[in-house]
Order: structure tokens, then C-alpha cells, then sequence
């Protein structure tokens, strides 16, 4: 591509030359009036245009890519409507921490406040839903309007910015200008450093502490400290529990990872929380989800909070050493004074924790020919190796998913964590693809998730790019179906939902589509999947009124779960209870894990 | 326990950031008692004067978002530190020839200043803290007071210090160190 600094160019063309040199290869859109003029530029720029079928799926994408990559994810929209359709997947990036930018078109700048056609204050409407947002109303604007927004994204805690490019900004010219000089805004700081007599209490502490417990968030992996967080594990022996976005920030096959704290993590995980003595958590927020009940939430633990953003510190669950700085760095200066030290109580007392659990473990039910949910993550976890890309949507197979399909290795889990967003799974995988081309990647997604935007279906035949989609087909609205059963007397409103014949809609689409209703089916389906080029719809006909143990009702002690009812077992009598679950196990074909 | 603050917040003069400070304390439901924005002698930098209700915590993160706020470039609390604030209030009183007097006089108890006499009015401007003006307001009442307006406080830490921007605390753990 020619350099063309020093050139007068239409802003059109500067809003391309900026993204080109900000590392842009694809961004996600849908054309319209106010952003016609950039569309118009575009094709003579390396950039791929996936067209999506609705401005949801192009946030979402962004998001995806961001998220499977690392890199700054971008969407484009047009004024207006096109605007405000992007406005889920905004959210859902602020939410998660995602770095994204969302370039609008807008009215030209004579007929911005008049209720002109196709006007909405995006600005304001995105104000709370991002990390920054600008509104660009000159070409000489344009360019640095991007720089900062493509910094603001992706330093420090990320996040979504919206730029805002009015029409007749981009129809009119100036000289194009590149600064490659760092960005320096002044109100602007993005990185703390510890201090060091925070770490040094924070060293006391863990020194000195008999049950304490690791929490790995969502910063592990942002932070690249997923390496440092293994070093510190492997010297200090101290288990690891994961919040939801955590997943595969820490070796989900390591023995010490206990595996996803909060409102559906494994009893043993919530308990051993609340047991502990000190909780060190690194780059997670307390989310409610996690915490459950605060005024009971761990109360004998001391806690340290390594976190980069200062403004969640304190907010949810009072600490006693708030350490504001980047976990790696964190990590990297705690590392060479931790002592090790023997933790085979403490470790013990998980263990008979987990003994418990493990009967109650519906993987190891005896097979009474129905088909769970569970038993298909969990071979789809088999089948995989564990080495797939998961992108789940929200609902019961989220939490399906995140407690069955084991993530040994980062960016290998995505999913709308903060905000819930049903509807993201398909698109942000579709955005994952064109980040991660190499790699399988598998959709798993409700009956009811997958419908609010099916439509990207298309945009997959289009593309002609592959992803696997496990529908888990369980006929419901299964977790609020799941809500309606424990908190409503099973009075299930607006839960039961009919849904289209799945394999025919992928048909529809050009695509292939395969129906699971027994177990003995997944692993040809899976093997299928694999081999068939282009993207494959598994439709999984699943128990319809299964339910996602345990659970932590909301507003509960994070100990008080609802546990899973131990099913009887006909051998009960001769067996006790852990060899009955551990030993042989009639619901593996294979006979072994 | 939550008690008045005051915090003073110094912002890039750019269009929608008073929006986005207003924004955030919405957001968040932290609750402005008064809000008062100007330009200060820098160019580009407004400074405002925020007095709020909130407890130890809730301050740190008051603190911490704004500094979240990409235009925001440094804030103070100066609550408890020792400092100046002033409001300022505009109080009409109905009275003509006859007792204007009796309302100068009482305005030169509280070191207020007519500004604008007429043959049935007298506008008076006083500074001072809130309590000072509802003191005012209070003893001109039964004169009748045909309307007044005031702003929010404006206030001021003590001291030869020069608030140098971009010198705040926020490159330190200190706006969220336990209290
Ligand atoms: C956009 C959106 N609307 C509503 C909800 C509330 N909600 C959470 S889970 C759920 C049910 C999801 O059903 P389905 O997609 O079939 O997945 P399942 O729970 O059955 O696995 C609903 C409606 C949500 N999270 N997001």
C-alpha cells in the first residue's frame, strides 16, 4: 500500500489509512446513508469487510476476534438505527473488558441536533456503555480521534470506544498526517505500579496463611500472566479456583485448579472459599455471581485484591490489602519471596470435599438412555482433546460448559460474562474465526440463545467460514425455566418455546445440519462436525427439564447451594458411595474418561 | 458512615465532559449535593467543585472513576483538609422606600451588598457558606423575598501549594489504599 502521508484525502480514506496503520485486517459492519462514504473507500484498503446480517452481529464479531486474538476488535455501523443496533455487543464488551472500536456514521454535522433522518445521539446513548467515546465532526479530527480511541481500548483495563464520524467529515479533505510519537493524553494513565509496602503485607500474609486460596479472573489472561500465575502455584501449592471469564488463565487439568467459583461452581469450590483463611485475588471484580451473600461471604479470610482497575477496589467485598497494578507484574515481584510451604491439611480437606461432590457428578450416573446436556460437553470435551475454542452463549449450557469442557490453555473459552448477552455465541465465534483460522471452534448455544441471531448463519454461508454449532435443544428457556422450578413453583411462564427444525435451517442456509438424541449418536456427530467442511449445525435433543447443580440461589450464603440430588444407584447396597462413582462406569462407552 | 465531601476535580474544557461527570455520579448513584463548573486561569482546564454525600469507601471510589474519566485530570478531596468555601446567592426583597432601611441594616449584620435598588425592590448579593446565606434568607423572609438564586459552593485548599495537573495520586495505589 502506498504511503500516502502528506496527501490530501477524502476523511473517508483517512478513517481507512488510520485503521490500516492501527494493525486492522478485518472489521465487522453493515452499510448505511451516514457511512456510505467510508464504504465507498474501502475497497481500496487490505481490509476485510465481513457483512453481517444485523449491527448486534457485527459487535459481537468485534467482540470475538477481540477476545480470541488479544487484539482491538472494530464493527461499523451507520447512524441511526444501524448505531443503536450495536449497542448489546458495546455492552457487552464494557462489561468483559473487551477492546473494541465501533465506528458510526452520522447526519452531516449542519443537521446534528435537528432530528435529522436516521440522527440518534450515539455519543450519549454509549456514554455509560464505554471505556471513551468521540464524536468526529472534521476530517482533520479523524485520524487522531482513532489513534487515541485504539489506545484507550486496548491499555490498561480495556474496553469498548465509540468514534462518531458525521457524513460531510467524511466527504471532505485534508492533508492525511501520521504522529507516530506515543499518545500522551493528560488525563490519561492507564498503568499503576504496587506499591511495595502493599506487597509487603501482601508477602506477609500469604506466608503466614493455612488455608488460602487463589482466585484467577479474567486479568490472568489479559495480563499475560497465565506463565507467573503457574510459577507462583507450582512454588506456594496454593489451589486455584477460576471465576467464569477466568476459565484457562490456570491449567483447568492441573491438580491444583479446583475448578469455577460462584453461583454455579462446584460445591467443594465454594466451600473451600468459604473455609479459608486468606483469598488472593487476582484480576477479578467480585461480581455478585461470585460472591453471593456478601455480609457472609468467606468471613475468616483476609483478603488481597491485585486488580488494575483502582475503582473496584473496595466495592463489593471490603479488603485488607488492595494492590493496584497489573497482575504479571504483581506476580513477577511476589514470586521470588513466596515461601513454600506444606498444605497437605488444608489440601486433605478439599479433597473429602470433592469425594462428596464427585457421587452427586452426573457424569457419573449410570447411562439411563437419555441424553443430558453434560454427557454432550463432556464429550465434546473428549472428542476434542480439550484443545477446541469454545464460544458459549448464556444459559444453562454456559454453565454446562464451563464446569464439563476442561480449558487448559487461554483465550480457549469465550463467553458474555459481566452482561449475560443471549445471542452472543454465534457472531462473537464468527469473530473468533477470522482471529484464530487454524483452530476448531465450536458454537454452544441454547435453543432460545442461537434464534436472536440465527441470522449470522448467512453471514457463515457467505463467508464460507467453518464453525461447529451444538444446539442444546432442551425446548425451554432452560435457566429461567430452571428459576421458574426452584423459585417459582414450577409455574413455567414464557419458558416452553418452539423452535424451527434446526437441521432444515441450516440446510437453509447451505450449511449441513445433524440431529443427536441418544448418547451413542454424539461421537459420530462430533466426528462428523470435524470432518465436513463449512460450518455444521448439531441439533442435541437433550433432557428438557434437566437442572444445573449446584446452585447458590441468588442473594444466598455462597455455602447454602441447592445441591444435585444423588440419584440412587441399584448397586448401593454392595458399593459405597465414592467407589459406586469413581469405579466402573457404564455411561462411558470407551470405559475411561 | 457517609458525611459531606467536597472534592475538587480539574477536567480538559471539551465538549459533554460536564456530561460525563454528571454521567458517573448517576451511574453509580453517588449523590451530588451541588455541582459548580468554570474555567480556571490555565486555558483548556475547567475546574469544578463537587460537594457530595458518602462514606470513607464510597469517597475512594468517587475518586477512583473520575480518574477513570479520560478527560479528567486531577481530583482532590479536600474535606479534611484545611480550606475555603464560598457560595454565592442573589436574594430579591419586595420593600419600598419606607423600610429599605431595616433590610440594609440587617444585610450589613450578615456582610451582604445591595446591588440594585428600585422604588419597590432591593436586590442583595452575599458570599459566604450555606449556612450564612440560609441565615439571611431567613431574617429577610418576613420582608418578603420575591426570589433568589445561588450557586453551588466553590472551595479552595489553604496553603502556598500550586495544584500542578497530572500530578495527582492517581499513579499510586493511594485513592483506593484502605482506610
Ligand atoms: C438478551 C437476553 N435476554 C434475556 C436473558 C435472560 N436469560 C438468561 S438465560 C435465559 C434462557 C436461555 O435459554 P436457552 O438459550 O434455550 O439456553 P438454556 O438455558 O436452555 O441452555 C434467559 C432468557 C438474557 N440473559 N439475555
Amino acid at each position: 500500500m502506498p504511503d500516502r502521508v502528506g496527501e490530501t484525502l477524502t476523511g473517508a480514506q483517512l478513517l481507512w489509512e488510520a485503521l490500516v496503520r492501527e494493525g486492522v485486517s478485518v472489521c465487522f459492519g453493515y452499510p448505511g446513508g451516514a457511512i456510505m462514504p467510508a464504504y465507498d473507500a474501502l475497497p481500496k484498503y487490505p481490509i476485510h469487510h465481513v457483512l453481517t446480517r444485523h449491527e448486534q452481529g457485527a459487535s459481537h464479531m468485534a467482540d470475538g476476534y477481540a477476545r480470541a486474538s488479544g487484539k482491538v476488535g472494530v464493527c461499523v455501523a451507520t447512524s441511526g438505527p444501524g448505531a443503536t443496533n450495536l449497542v448489546t455487543g458495546i455492552a457487552t464488551a464494557m462489561l468483559d473488558s473487551i477492546p473494541m472500536v465501533a465506528i458510526t456514521g452520522q447526519v452531516p454535522s449542519g443537521l446534528i441536533g435537528s432530528d435529522a433522518f436516521q440522527e440518534t445521539d450515539i455519543t450519549g446513548v454509549t456514554l455509560p456503555i464505554t471505556k471513551h467515546n468521540y464524536l468526529v465532526t472534521r476530517p482533520e479530527e479523524i485520524v487522531p480521534a482513532l489513534r487515541e480511541a485504539f489506545y484507550i481500548a486496548r491499555s490498561g483495563r480495556p474496553g469498548p470506544v465509540v468514534v462518531d464520524i458525521t457524513k460531510d467529515a467524511q466527504q471532505q479533505s485534508c492533508t492525511f498526517e501520521w504522529d507516530d510519537t506515543p499518545i500522551a493524553l493528560p488525563g490519561y494513565r492507564p498503568d499503576y505500579s504496587p506499591l511495595s509496602e502493599d506487597l509487603e503485607r501482601a508477602l506477609e500474609l500469604i506466608n503466614e496463611a493455612k488455608r488460602p486460596i487463589v482466585f484467577a479472573g479474567h486479568g490472568v489472561m489479559r495480563g499475560q500472566a497465565t506463565g507467573r500465575l503457574l510459577d507462583f502455584i507450582q512454588k506456594t501449592d496454593i489451589p486455584v479456583a477460576c471465576t467464569l471469564l477466568g476459565l484457562g488463565g490456570f491449567p483447568a487439568t492441573h491438580p491444583r485448579n479446583l475448578g469455577m467459583m460462584g453461583m454455579h461452581g462446584e460445591a467443594w469450590v465454594n466451600t473451600a472459599i468459604q473455609e479459608s483463611d486468606l483469598i488472593i485475588a487476582l484480576g477479578m471484580r467480585f461480581d455478585d455471581r461470585v460472591t453471593g451473600n456478601l455480609k457472609n461471604y468467606a468471613a475468616e479470610a483476609k483478603k488481597i485484591h491485585v486488580e488494575l482497575d483502582p475503582a473496584e477496589i473496595n466495592k463489593n467485598v471490603r479488603v485488607d490489602v488492595p494492590i493496584v497494578g497489573d497482575v504479571r507484574d504483581v506476580l513477577g515481584k511476589l514470586l521470588p519471596r513466596v515461601q513454600p510451604s506444606d498444605r497437605s491439611e488444608w489440601l486433605g480437606r478439599i479433597d473429602a470435599l470433592k469425594g462428596d461432590a464427585a457421587v452427586r457428578d452426573i457424569k457419573y450416573m449410570p447411562d439411563s438412555g437419555k441424553l443430558y446436556a453434560a454427557h454432550v460437553i463432556h464429550d465434546l470435551y473428549r472428542f476434542t482433546e480439550g484443545a477446541a475454542l469454545v464460544v458459549t452463549d448464556v444459559g444453562q449450557h454456559q454453565m454446562w460448559e464451563a464446569q464439563y469442557y476442561k480449558h487448559d490453555h487461554p483465550r480457549k473459552l469465550l463467553t458474555s460474562g459481566g452482561l449475560g448477552t443471549m445471542g452472543f455465541a454465534l457472531p462473537a465465534a464468527i469473530g473468533a474465526r477470522f482471529a484464530k483460522p487454524d483452530e476448531e471452534v465450536w458454537v454452544v448455544v441454547g435453543d432460545g440463545g442461537v434464534q436472536m441471531t440465527a441470522c449470522e448463519f448467512s453471514t457463515c454461508a457467505q463467508e464460507g467460514i467453518k464453525v461447529n454449532v451444538a444446539i442444546i435443544n432442551n425446548g425451554f428457556l432452560g435457566m429461567v425455566r430452571q428459576w421458574q422450578e426452584f423459585f417459582y413453583e414450577g409455574r413455567y411462564v414464557a419458558t416452553p418455546m418452539v423452535s424451527p427444525d434446526f437441521c432444515k435451517l441450516a440446510e437453509a442456509h447451505g450449511l449441513t445440519g445433524i440431529r443427536v438424541t441418544a448418547r451413542s449418536e454424539v461421537e459420530p456427530a462430533v466426528r462428523k462436525a470435524q470432518e465436513t467442511d463449512g460450518t455444521v449445525v448439531i441439533d442435541f435433543r437433550v433432557e428438557q427439564e434437566d437442572a444445573v447443580y449446584p446452585m447458590v440461589p441468588a442473594g444466598a450464603d455462597l455455602g447454602d447451594m441447592i445441591r444435585r440430588p444423588e440419584e440412587p444407584a441399584t448397586d448401593a447396597k454392595t458399593k459405597g458411595p465414592l467407589s459406586r462413582a469413581l469405579g466402573h462406569n457404564p455411561i462411558f462407552e470407551t470405559g475411561e474418561d | 458512615m457517609a458525611r459531606t465531601r467536597t472534592f475538587v476535580v480539574h477536567v480538559e474544557n471539551k465538549p459533554g465532559v460536564l456530561n460525563r461527570v454528571a454521567s458517573l455520579f448517576r451511574r453509580r448513584s453517588f449523590n451530588i449535593d451541588s455541582l459548580n463548573v468554570g474555567t480556571t486561569h490555565e486555558p483548556g482546564v475547567s475546574r469544578m467543585t463537587i460537594v457530595c454525600q458518602a462514606d470513607d469507601d464510597t469517597a475512594k471510589r468517587i475518586e477512583a472513576n473520575l480518574y477513570k474519566l479520560v478527560n479528567c485530570l486531577r481530583v482532590d478531596e479536600i474535606t479534611d483538609v484545611p480550606s475555603v468555601g464560598r457560595n454565592l446567592a442573589l436574594i430579591k426583597v419586595g420593600v419600598d422606600a419606607e423600610r429599605r432601611a431595616e433590610v440594609l441594616q440587617l444585610c450589613d449584620v450578615f456582610r451582604a451588598r445591595p446591588i440594585d435598588v428600585g422604588p419597590e425592590s432591593v436586590v442583595v448579593e452575599i458570599t459566604g457558606a450555606p449556612d450564612k446565606i440560609e441565615g439571611l434568607v431567613e431574617v429577610l423572609r418576613p420582608f418578603g423575598v420575591l426570589e433568589m438564586v445561588q450557586t453551588g459552593t466553590v472551595a479552595m485548599a489553604r496553603g502556598a501549594q500550586k495544584y500542578e495537573l497530572g500530578n495527582g495520586h492517581h499513579n499510586s495505589s493511594s485513592p483506593v489504599r484502605a482506610a
